[in-house]
């Protein structure tokens, strides 16, 4: 199966010219067999660094950059016969801001402003792993409340990021009103990182060696409640979405991942788990935060399609919120910042911290030259990886089925490009 | 029947009001039908407000501030596009929508012209919107237009033909294809000899009532049938290169159509003007357009209900739908009416 379509791959990517040389003939001919097609589609293919074959007749259309269904500047070209994809295109980059580069130049503290705007709907999720290697280089660790605190804050990012994708697919499939819900749903747990954090989207809360603040009072008894809403909006998303028969039979089948080949293309996160894969570095990775001491279900789905992916996040966002209400339970009290020197130097080293996030798995290698500053960063980003394996998965689909299949593998831009 | 409006005036002038009237309702209707359910019951649905600033209460200027937006916005034509093309489209749907209201009575009397044939005419004009849909696809040299344009196409010739099934069921209950006729038929009917409240065909023809629904809804190109404008895959289909004034034409194109529909499904299954069970007041004439309307509202009350609830169908899904159920069920449904009608 996949060495078909690797050949078949192979041989759309010989170029024109390649094999209108190896046919003998002239590139007078090769325009002159194109007559009927418009000639302005090429300057597309060049920009898509796709090139076309003689016999096309087909469409070539563009989705995005400035697409709905690509929440932001992701760019599809796609080759259509009628409504059928023939092949697919991802074009990125239209958001590429140098991150990796950028930070070069900032100290530690600065850093987690940037990274916060990697995946900008879970940004808290995204200071952690970049916090937690700086503290393994200095060998530092946070105190248990300020971990407690910093793992809360990570699955209630994970919630406001998943509740949005809820209602967020079902508007791709063509439903208005569950997107409503989700960003009124999303509001709750915005409300409680605003409360504890001072930011909605931004929070930049993480501090090598714990966090900015504790708590605020009356926190908790809030996050409480609001993880009785976030459930019984899980309840609404299975029965208004999930359960209903049009979404089913848009979704169910449609864009399947197998396990295998989701893995080798470095698909990670939810997206993997629905292909079957039990896989969760919050229980599977090195261990980190609190999560060794927590009681939680990984949840995975035999089927790999879209519908499996929404699933999935579905009892994801649940779980979420069960863990939450547990880590409320067990809070331990205590300082939040551990002893760090005023001018924050990170010895010579080097380290590798992956994590679980909304997305998938992100991860990143500082490199340190013992500057107040890091020598490289490298970014592992999910969203890069999972679209990765969209030429795969598009082609043979239905123009309908590629925005359900964008919506169900959830990427964020700014997560592709950095 | 005289009615209470029977004046003495000369055919130039009833002709002059009733072209009034007719160019009147199809954007009072679809300014009615969007404030209602789209500004309205929509935001509600969705745990918002809508609009509740312009016009003081409730937000109900919106529409028309809209309007005067749209009528001030620069007209822009795509540089390849079929001006001509281009330019008559919206006016095609419009004027499609315009032609169903000539047959729809009103009252006794209020009627522009009673057709013999009114429900063949009435589905026959409904779907001529078809041909500006695909002139506007097509015309626009756009991608996402083309696309959206072959697929209203597809979707409408589907879509015909469980509608006028659908219809067929009535026409034979109520023997005549006169919209007054059938108004009258459901008024006298009775149901296996019980009169009391005539005969409103939504209760013998539910069937036939469910399925002019669906059809409808196709027809109209609202969710869960929209692929046509598709806003999350083609973004907006054929309109998609219409701006300004052009665009509010296809705006009004939407919901007078979706106003015409419900119209004709309370004349055909909800007994149009006529108060069930309530015989010739003398005032059928004033009270039949609120009648009428309060029943239409009820029609586009479940249709726009379906329309922000549901996601929507594949376009093979949606052929699916048409030839292997609603076509059998339409058909089934001809052969049960006229069985029972030649036995009973």
């Amino acid at each position: 199966m996949s060495d078909e379509r690797a050949s078949e791959a192979e041989r759309s990517r010989a170029s024109t010219a390649e094999r209108a040389a190896a046919a003998g003939v002239s590139p007078a001919a090769v325009s002159e067999a194109m007559g009927e097609v418009d000639p302005s589609i090429y300057r597309h293919l060049a920009d898509a660094q796709m090139n076309v074959e003689l016999d096309t007749g087909d469409m070539i259309l563009n989705l995005g950059p400035q697409h709905p269904a690509t929440h932001g500047t992701l760019r599809l070209v796609v080759r259509l016969d009628g409504e059928r994809v023939i092949a697919a295109d991802p074009v990125i980059g239209y958001m590429h801001r140098g991150y990796e580069k950028l930070t070069e130049v900032r100290s530690y503290p600065q850093i987690t402003t940037l990274i916060n705007r990697i995946d900008w709907l879970s940004s808290f999720a995204n200071e952690v792993p970049f916090i937690h290697g700086a503290e393994l280089l200095m060998g530092i660790e946070a105190p248990p409340r300020a971990q407690y605190i910093r793992t809360i804050l990570t699955e209630l990012s994970r919630i406001a990021t998943f509740l949005l994708f809820l209602g967020e697919m079902g508007l791709q499939v063509g439903a208005l009103t569950p997107a409503f819900y989700g960003f009124r749903d999303r509001e709750h747990v915005l409300n409680l990182i605003e409360a504890a954090t001072g930011g909605r989207f931004h929070p930049n809360f993480n501090r090598i060696g714990g966090t900015k603040d504790d708590l605020p009072w009356g926190w908790v008894a809030e996050t409480r409640n609001t993880m009785k809403v976030v459930l019984d909006a899980c309840t609404d998303f299975d029965n208004l979405v999930a359960g209903n028969e049009i979404f089913e039979a848009r979704t169910k089948g449609i864009g399947i991942i197998p396990g295998d080949v989701g893995a080798g293309y470095g698909v990670s996160g939810s997206n993997l788990r629905a292909s079957g894969v039990d896989w969760d570095l919050r229980r599977d990775g090195k261990p980190y935060l609190v999560y060794p001491e927590l009681d939680f279900k990984v949840w995975t789905h035999p089927d790999g399609d879209s519908f499996a992916r929404y699933w999935v996040r579905l009892q994801e966002t649940r779980e979420a919120a069960r863990m939450v209400i547990q880590m409320l339970d067990q809070l331990p009290a205590g300082p939040v910042m551990a002893k760090v020197p005023r001018i924050i130097k990170v010895p010579v080293g080097e380290v590798w911290v992956e994590t679980e996030n909304p997305l998938g798995q992100m991860g990143y290698y500082v490199i340190s030259k013992g500057a107040i500053g890091p020598f490289r960063v490298k970014i592992r980003s999910a969203s890069f990886s999972n679209v990765s394996i969209l030429p795969w998965l598009l082609r043979g689909v239905y123009v309908p089925d590629v925005i359900t299949i964008l919506a169900s593998l959830y990427f964020i831009l700014g997560d592709i490009d950095r | 029947m005289d009615g209470t409006l029977a004046l003495d005036l000369g055919w130039g002038t009833i002709l002059a009001i009733k072209t009034l009237i007719v160019l009147a309702a199809i954007p009072a209707g679809a300014f009615i039908l969007g404030y209602v359910f789209l500004l309205k019951m929509m935001s509600h649905m969705q745990s918002r407000l809508g609009p509740m600033d312009p016009g003081g209460f409730h937000g109900w200027f919106q529409l028309v501030g809209d309007g005067i937006k749209f009528l001030q916005k620069e007209d822009i034509m795509p540089a390849q596009a079929d001006r001509r093309v281009f330019a008559i489209a919206p006016a095609i749907v419009v004027i499609s929508t315009f032609l169903v209201f000539l047959v729809i009575p009103t009252g006794p009397d209020l009627i522009v012209k009673d057709l013999e044939v009114g429900v063949f005419y009435a589905l026959a004009v409904s779907s001529l919107s078809v041909i500006g849909v695909l002139m506007a696809g097509w015309a626009s040299a756009n991608k996402f237009a083309l696309l959206g344009a072959l697929r209203a196409a597809a979707q409408l010739i589907a879509y015909e033909l469980p509608l006028l099934l659908a219809v067929v069921g009535v026409v034979v209950q109520a023997q005549t294809m006169s919209l007054q006729g059938i108004v009258g038929a459901q008024q006298n009917g009775a149901i296996f000899g019980w009169d009391a409240i005539g005969n409103p065909f939504i209760l013998t023809q539910f069937v036939g009532f469910a399925l002019f629904l669906v059809a409808a809804q196709a027809e109209l190109t609202q969710t869960p049938f929209d692929m046509p404008v598709a806003e999350s895959e083609l973004v907006s289909g054929y309109m998609v290169e219409y701006t300004g004034f052009r665009f509010l034409f296809f705006f009004i194109g939407e919901f007078g159509t979706a106003f015409a529909f419900s119209a004709l499904a309370a004349t055909l299954f909800l007994g149009g003007w006529a108060i069930p069970g309530v015989d010739d007041t003398g005032l059928a004439n004033v009270l039949g357009p609120l009648v009428l309307f309060t029943k239409l509202m009820f029609v586009a009350f479940l249709m726009f209900w379906v329309r922000f609830t549901y996601p929507r169908l594949r376009e093979d899904q949606l052929q699916a739908v048409a030839w292997k159920y609603l076509i059998p069920i339409g058909l089934a449904n001809i052969l049960v009416t006229g069985a029972l009608k030649v036995a009973l």
